[in-house]
């Protein structure tokens, strides 16, 4: 009677209340394992900076500083001075109004693209892991012939192909090329998770493949999914940076990698117009270093087999 | 980038092993003959993509020869011919010769091959220097990064190769003209910006290589810049792995140095990524030569490729991204089978 008695009867708590504790509290630790690894913080904290030049742009600078017709009065490639602080480019414009118009168009294509990517990847990895028979080995193959195509010459041939630039072929370009790595990722978690006992006990009780995939193995790979899309942003970036420089870029939006082009069409590196150089390629390593510093922390916080180093 | 998806490809497999066919285990001659296969499905899958992706072209496909001057109207109308013939009869035609061999440049009007050929030496001899000057320098910080963690030069070097890591490599290329080519403030103008070589030099005698050379070590530069960084990255990650192994306790237990240690037991067992991705590489780093070719007008497959996108010659384009792709499986081949001989636990 006296053990009984001891016991004290937890308070009844609802299982979505039971759920919205542990989520809290798993948050927290995340949030404390993420915020103790320096690299991850100034990653944050660069990236934080440049979404903020991104959203306020049109306060900063008005979008008619970027059209040529109405710079045509400015000099052209000057000099960093007290009017322009980083100089001009070869149309008169402002340069740092263009640089910071161009972190709008670069972070909108590397998250769009990378989404495409994450969904894509995520989808055909799950998928492959998931199924047993010849859909799951189809996937497999598909994703195993996807990677050994050279990356950069596939973007390129394919934005080549396609023919109309916009921000949305871009877009699609990159999205439906960088998915194979995702999905490599996600069918290795995937198979593990198949193996562990409570997707015997779902399979048991009779949840069809949609419900196992998505109630149990989608919550499982999602952490990983996050870790790499954030990385996978970084080389879209690059590769849209990459495009736009080799002239396959939407040519009425101002990305970095159109200034770079831009630049070097206006001889910039030959006759020695450094502000004009410097700024927009400083801008994309910042911003993918970003990126990547955020992947690699959070790889290192959500995969407990790294979590060693 | 070609960069990401090659580590990617490269890490360490995070698949469980493939259990061992037949439950024995496979000699190093089935495994090859296993992967030849294999990359041979892959071959047929890289053709028929090459062959649809190129379909996909809207418009009249022989409109884009005629500002090709040396064609005749007889092979106009061949061409067109050939063009617009039905699908299924275009894919008959397209499997007899899959690489082009007899296709005619939109751009040049002359044979395709003849193009690819002349420009492939000058690409080979950038990728090698790349990858000698990657590896080598990657792999000694990724060794003495990843065997001192958490050391100064640990620190320094991993946050130098991350910041080289995020670079694009064309930028590099371009700072580089700017700097020594150009030549700004005290930085001498010293390297040439184009070309690989000066003209109407022998390219084998020795003027003809010390141009050469003179010619790409600026691109080669920026080229192994980022690829070093990587080659130190996974180097450094496996050598940390390896760090606290019972074997390297042994060794330590039996009185040896600790360089030695590291020379003869750590370093030959953290080396198998690397040596993956440098084989992977060396196929990603042909298509990565896109952008710095085009910067220092070096006349390889890459500034090809660059000229074949912009003149909007298809056919140039269709053998080039076989002859990258087709580079990738060969070298993807190569690396599986180097890592099989050396390490035989890879043979299942």
């Amino acid at each position: 009677m006296r053990r009984a008695s001891t016991v004290t009867t937890p308070r009844k708590l609802s299982p979505y209340a039971i759920a919205r504790t542990r989520r809290k509290k798993s948050l927290q630790r995340f949030a404390q394992a993420f915020f103790g690894q320096p690299a991850g913080v100034i990653g944050l904290v660069i990236l934080s900076v440049f979404v903020l030049l991104a959203v306020s742009a049109p306060l900063l600078f008005d979008r008619e500083m970027l059209d040529i017709t109405k710079t045509l009065g400015n000099e052209s490639l000057e000099p960093p001075n007290g009017d322009f602080w980083l100089g001009t480019d070869e149309n008169g414009r402002s340069i740092l109004a263009v640089l910071v118009w161009g972190a709008r168009a670069s972070l909108v294509v590397g998250l769009a693209a990378s989404l495409i990517s994450m969904v894509l990847g995520t989808l055909i990895g799950i998928g492959s892991g998931h199924y047993t028979g010849l859909a799951g080995s189809a996937l497999q193959r598909l994703t195993d012939w996807f990677l050994v195509i050279p990356f950069i010459p596939l973007v390129v041939v394919l934005a080549a192909v396609l023919g109309q630039r916009g921000l949305g072929t871009i877009v699609l370009v990159l999205g439906v090329t960088s998915w194979p790595g995702t999905a490599r990722l996600v069918r290795a978690q995937t198979l593990s998770v198949e193996g562990r006992p409570y997707l015997e006990r779902a399979k048991v009780l009779g949840d069809s493949d949609w419900q196992q995939m998505t109630k149990h193995v989608l919550p499982n790979v999602m952490p990983l999914v996050i870790a790499n899309t954030t990385l996978t942003v970084a080389i879209v970036i690059l590769s849209e940076t990459t495009l736009a420089f080799l002239g396959l870029g939407d040519p009425f939006l101002d990305s970095w990698g159109t200034m770079l082009d831009k630049a070097t069409g206006a001889g910039a590196a030959s006759t020695g117009a450094w502000w004009y150089l410097l700024p927009p390629g400083i801008c994309v390593i910042l911003v993918v270093l970003a990126f990547t510093l955020i992947g690699r922390t959070l790889e290192v916080v959500l995969n407990p087999r790294l979590g060693s180093e | 980038m070609a960069v990401a998806a090659a580590v990617r490809a490269a890490d360490s497999d995070p698949e469980p092993q493939r259990p061992a066919r037949g439950g024995q285990q496979g000699g190093l001659g089935r495994f090859i003959g296993y992967r030849l296969v294999a990359g041979l499905g892959t071959l047929v899958f890289v053709l028929l993509f090459n062959f649809f992706l190129f379909r996909m072209l809207p418009g009249d496909p022989a409109a884009r020869y005629r500002a090709v001057k040396s064609i005749s109207p007889a092979d106009l109308a061949k061409i067109r011919d050939e063009l617009t013939a039905p699908l299924p009869q275009q894919f008959v035609a397209y499997l007899k010769d899959p690489l082009a061999l007899d296709g005619i440049s939109s751009w040049k009007g002359q044979p395709v091959w003849d193009l690819v050929q002349g420009r492939a030496w000058p690409t080979l001899v950038l990728l090698g220097a790349t990858t000698i000057v990657a590896v080598v320098i990657g792999v000694w910080i990724g060794i003495k990064a990843g065997w001192n963690r958490g050391s100064r030069f640990d620190k320094v070097s991993t946050a130098v190769t991350l910041l080289f890591y995020a670079t694009p490599e064309f930028w590099l290329g371009l700072l580089l003209i700017l700097l020594f080519s150009t030549g700004i403030g005290f930085f001498p103008g010293i390297f040439p910006s184009g070309g690989v070589i000066d003209s109407g030099i022998d390219p084998l005698s020795f003027e003809g290589i010390t141009s050469i050379a003179d010619h790409t070590v600026l691109p080669a530069v920026a080229l192994a810049a980022v690829y070093l960084a990587e080659y130190s990255l996974i180097m450094r990650a496996s050598m940390v792995d390896e760090l606290g192994q019972d074997y390297l306790m042994t060794a330590r237990a039996k009185g040896m140095m600790d360089h030695m240690v590291r020379r003869r037991h750590a370093v030959p067992n953290a080396s198998l990524p690397t040596i993956t991705l440098i084989f992977l590489n060396i196929g990603f780093i042909i298509g990565g030569a896109i952008t710095v070719e085009t910067v220092f007008s070096y006349p390889g497959l890459g500034l090809l490729t660059f000229e074949a996108v912009s003149e909007q010659d298809y056919v140039l384009m269709q053998a080039l991204f076989l002859v990258f792709t087709m580079s990738v499986i060969v070298f993807n081949i190569i690396a599986d089978i180097v890592i099989a001989v050396i390490d035989p636990r890879i043979r299942t």
